[in-house]
């Protein structure tokens, strides 16, 4: 039930054009120490892992080794290092304070100075003042001061175009939102260098203008996240909306920080730039991390105005838990806010928007929590989906100068409850009187399983009743109803309810054709269920034995079952290889029977002969017939023998080898004898 | 009735006598070679018999054993009709060349039954 609250939660949050941010937390600690743990040679991640740890105040310390103290002395003592690796070797060195030669930094301070007066381009300008700032920070000994701070400021400004953008140098006429950012930044640098006052009524004033019309450009989310987004595409690096939102918070930020006067940008902006970072959730990018921290810090302790972020443990109120509602308000980084007071100004159901259930209400102040809570819900709140609209009052009026806590701030919360389940009962009725044949009352929060039988001619009734804690009528999102045969076919029916009353009426006559006439057990499973519902159940109510008539010929067969998707990487099927089947052989016995019984007719054949008084006395006496009378009889017998060789093991071609010599002899001796007699018996004759 | 009854199977008896006498006269040769059709008229029978009671499976088997019974008493009989001195038709033909036919034909004949025999 748990993920049903939480995706049907998740669902409205997609759905509703609001949204609740939560300030950081230590899910981000944890997640910035999983992130940031790979040591990388260069300074640039180095310097944001560590600012990272820095900003989240986590103990531990990033994976940066003495070799990088090592690589940022090595890259400042070096004079033909790039500005960009003196700018982040610095910025490393002010974290890891890094035992700087003060000789050294005077050396780089008097190469960036020469620096800052040729350079033509942004990107040399914004390192160069930067590392100047930089140097000025970490040692107060050396000279950093610009003289012609003026002079710089005009040469920044003179990049900056009339939308309120910047180019990256004199001669690209691409303009950058994100360069504006940069921009910002060194000129706050220059203020902060100048040796002399600028003349700031009018050339900062102009800045002011100009960040004005830059605000201009800003993007909006539906749920009131502002953003920048860079349109330029065809420069050399392209910038995300995140790196670009980030350059702009950070230079507009600096340069208010080192300005006097305010710099008028409205509290809604600030705070929807704050939603917008917080929004992102936990990068998964070391860089998109960094961006989103830095500019969270700048906008935690910014001079225009901080915003406050006013969250919720927990959207969910139990009424059987009867717990409190809490709220808290925090800055961006979770910080604690000044002295406030938190109002429900509004709770009205997602259904009925017009009518409210709470009006104005105070939140109470838990000094030890550090959070406001609405201890009691009015009895008129029943489970369903709501929303709260509450607003922060600051108690100081200085405070409100200081801090944005945004108009109204509208939160959805779901009530949950256990819904009454009553009144339950399944019967079986005759069709056409109505006349109650089997009735059965049912336990539904129980375990037990009832046992029907029914057929064609017959309906079946199912009835329960639903009733919220408040006694009103309770629509649960899910009621269904399921029928499953023993073949696992499947039959859902949705539960309709006349008022509090859910009844389902089964006329079997009319369901035939969708249960496809199969007749047989079906097991009835009733599944109840709804986001606010805490005991929203799916449970099987027993089974009925249906007799339904044969199915016509023309009607739909059954769907085959459906198939195991996981069945296809499983063993396949044993393929069983159909031979034919062996013909029904008699008995044995009764063969050998039979092979005696042929034997009698040849003993008949023999005790005929010697009836007949057969002799052999035709034979030939003398040698030479005789010999060959002998040979054609073994001729003779060698054929036969040879046909029966050739019925137990040999082939045709074989055979009719043999056959052809044993004929070819046999034909001869044959001719000899049978001549023989011929001519003997010729002689008798004419004897 | 009964009279007739028994001078009628006193006629059958009488014919038989008679024929039996007549075909005593025949030649033990002939004699030979009717005894020889008859064995092989009752073998086949047997297997027709053998047949009825246990079905035809090897229907080759049996075909080629009766057919071999049926072949051998119709060469027996065909050599008797050649030996037989009263037929003038064959009187030219020696005894010997129409047994030599017999013989090869037999051979050719139970050449043809094993190899259908299976």
């Amino acid at each position: 039930m748990a993920t049903t609250v939480v995706g049907a939660a998740f669902l409205l949050l997609l759905l509703l054009p609001f949204s609740i941010s939560q300030p950081i937390s230590d899910s981000h600690r944890s997640a910035a120490s999983d992130l940031f743990n790979k040591i990388s040679p260069s300074l640039e991640d180095a310097y944001e892992a560590l600012r990272v740890f820095e900003i989240l105040a986590i103990e531990k310390k990033p994976p940066v080794t003495t070799d990088t103290c090592h690589t940022v002395l090595e890259n400042l003592g070096s004079s033909s290092s790039p500005l960009k690796d003196l700018f982040y070797a610095l910025k490393v060195s002010g974290i890891l304070k890094c035992d700087v030669d003060g000789a050294v930094l005077k050396k780089i301070a008097s190469r960036l100075k020469a620096t800052v007066h040729d350079a033509s381009t942004l990107l040399d300008i914004y390192y160069s003042v930067g590392s100047l700032v930089l140097i000025k920070d970490q040692d107060s000994n050396v000279d950093v001061l610009l003289t012609d701070a003026d002079e710089i400021f005009r040469s920044i400004k003179a990049l900056s175009q009339s939308d309120g953008r910047w180019r990256y140098s004199s001669n690209n006429p691409e303009s950058s939102t994100y360069a504006a950012g940069l921009a910002l930044e060194a000129l706050a640098g220059v203020i902060s260098l100048a040796s002399s006052e600028i003349d700031q009524s009018k050339q900062v004033s102009i800045v002011k203008n100009d960040i004005a019309k830059l605000f201009d450009r800003i993007e909006k989310y539906d749920d009131g996240a502002y953003y920048f987004d860079e349109k330029f595409v065809s420069g050399s690096e392209h910038q995300d909306s995140l790196s670009t939102t980030s350059s702009v918070v950070r230079g507009v930020t600096s340069f208010a920080a080192v300005t006097s006067g305010r710099i008028n940008l409205p509290g809604d902006t600030i705070l929807g730039l704050a939603k917008f970072f917080l929004g992102i959730g936990i990068p998964g990018d070391t860089k998109d991390f960094f961006n989103q921290v830095e500019s969270l810090s700048f906008l935690e302790s910014n001079r225009i105005s901080i915003p406050l972020i006013l969250s919720l443990p927990e959207t969910v109120y139990s009424l059987t838990k009867k717990g409190q509602l809490k709220v808290k308000v925090n800055t961006v980084l979770g910080s604690a806010a000044p002295p406030l007071t938190v109002k429900l100004i509004r709770a009205f159901s997602t259904g009925a928007k017009d009518s409210a259930i709470i009006d104005s209400k105070e939140l109470q102040y838990n000094q030890n929590g550090g959070f406001h809570f609405l201890d009691a819900f009015p009895k008129n709140v029943d489970v369903g989906t709501y929303v709260f609209v509450f607003e922060i009052v600051l108690h100081d009026s200085d405070s409100e100068k200081i801090y944005v806590a945004g108009g109204q701030i509208h939160v959805p919360i779901y009530v949950t409850g256990i819904i009454k389940v009553g009144s339950a009962e399944i019967a079986v009725l005759d069709s056409d009187l109505g006349n109650v044949e089997t009735h059965k009352t049912l336990d539904l929060a129980g375990n037990d399983v009832v046992s029907l039988s029914a057929n064609h001619l017959q309906k079946l009734r199912l009835s329960f009743e639903l009733e919220s804690p408040r006694g009103r009528l309770f629509k649960p999102h899910q009621a269904f109803l399921k029928l499953t045969h023993e073949t696992k076919i499947e039959h859902i029916f949705l539960v309709g309810n006349t008022g509090k009353k859910f009844e389902n009426v089964f006329d079997f006559l009319g369901l035939v054709e969708k249960l496809f006439y199969l007749s047989g057990r079906y097991e009835i499973e009733l599944t109840v269920g709804d986001a606010v519902m805490e005991n929203s159940f799916s449970r099987l109510l027993g089974h009925v034995e249906l007799d339904l008539p044969e199915a016509p010929e023309k009607a739909a067969r059954p769907p085959s079952p459906p198939v195991d998707p996981y069945s296809r990487y499983g063993p396949k099927a044993e393929i069983n290889h159909i031979f034919r089947v062996p013909e029904k052989r008699p008995h044995q016995k009764l063969s050998l029977v039979f092979l005696g019984l042929i034997l009698l007719p040849f003993i008949g054949f023999l005790v005929g002969l010697l009836r007949l008084g057969v002799n052999l006395k035709n034979f030939p006496g003398s040698t030479v017939p005789a010999t060959f009378g002998f040979l054609f009889h073994l001729g003779l017998a060698a054929v036969l023998l040879l046909y029966v060789l050739f019925w137990l093991k040999l082939d045709l071609f074989t055979t009719l080898k043999t056959l052809g010599l044993l004929g070819a002899f046999t034909m001869f001796v044959g001719h000899r004898i049978l001549s023989h007699l011929a001519l003997t018996s010729s002689k008798l004759k004419s004897a | 009735m009964a009279r007739s009854s028994t001078s009628t199977s006193k006629d059958a008896q009488d014919l038989f006598r008679a024929l039996w006498s007549a075909y005593s006269a025949t030649p033990t040769n002939l004699k030979i070679i009717d005894l020889y059709v008859l064995f092989a008229i009752f073998t086949a029978l047997l297997q027709v018999v053998y047949m009825a009671l246990v079905g035809t499976f090897p229907f080759n088997s049996f075909l080629s054993g009766v057919l071999s019974c049926v072949g051998t008493a119709v060469l027996a009989v065909c050599l008797r009709i050649q030996v037989n001195k009263e037929n003038k038709e064959f009187k030219d033909l020696a005894p010997e060349r129409a047994f030599a036919d017999f013989v090869l034909c037999n051979l050719v004949l139970h050449l043809v039954i094993m190899n259908f025999l299976g």
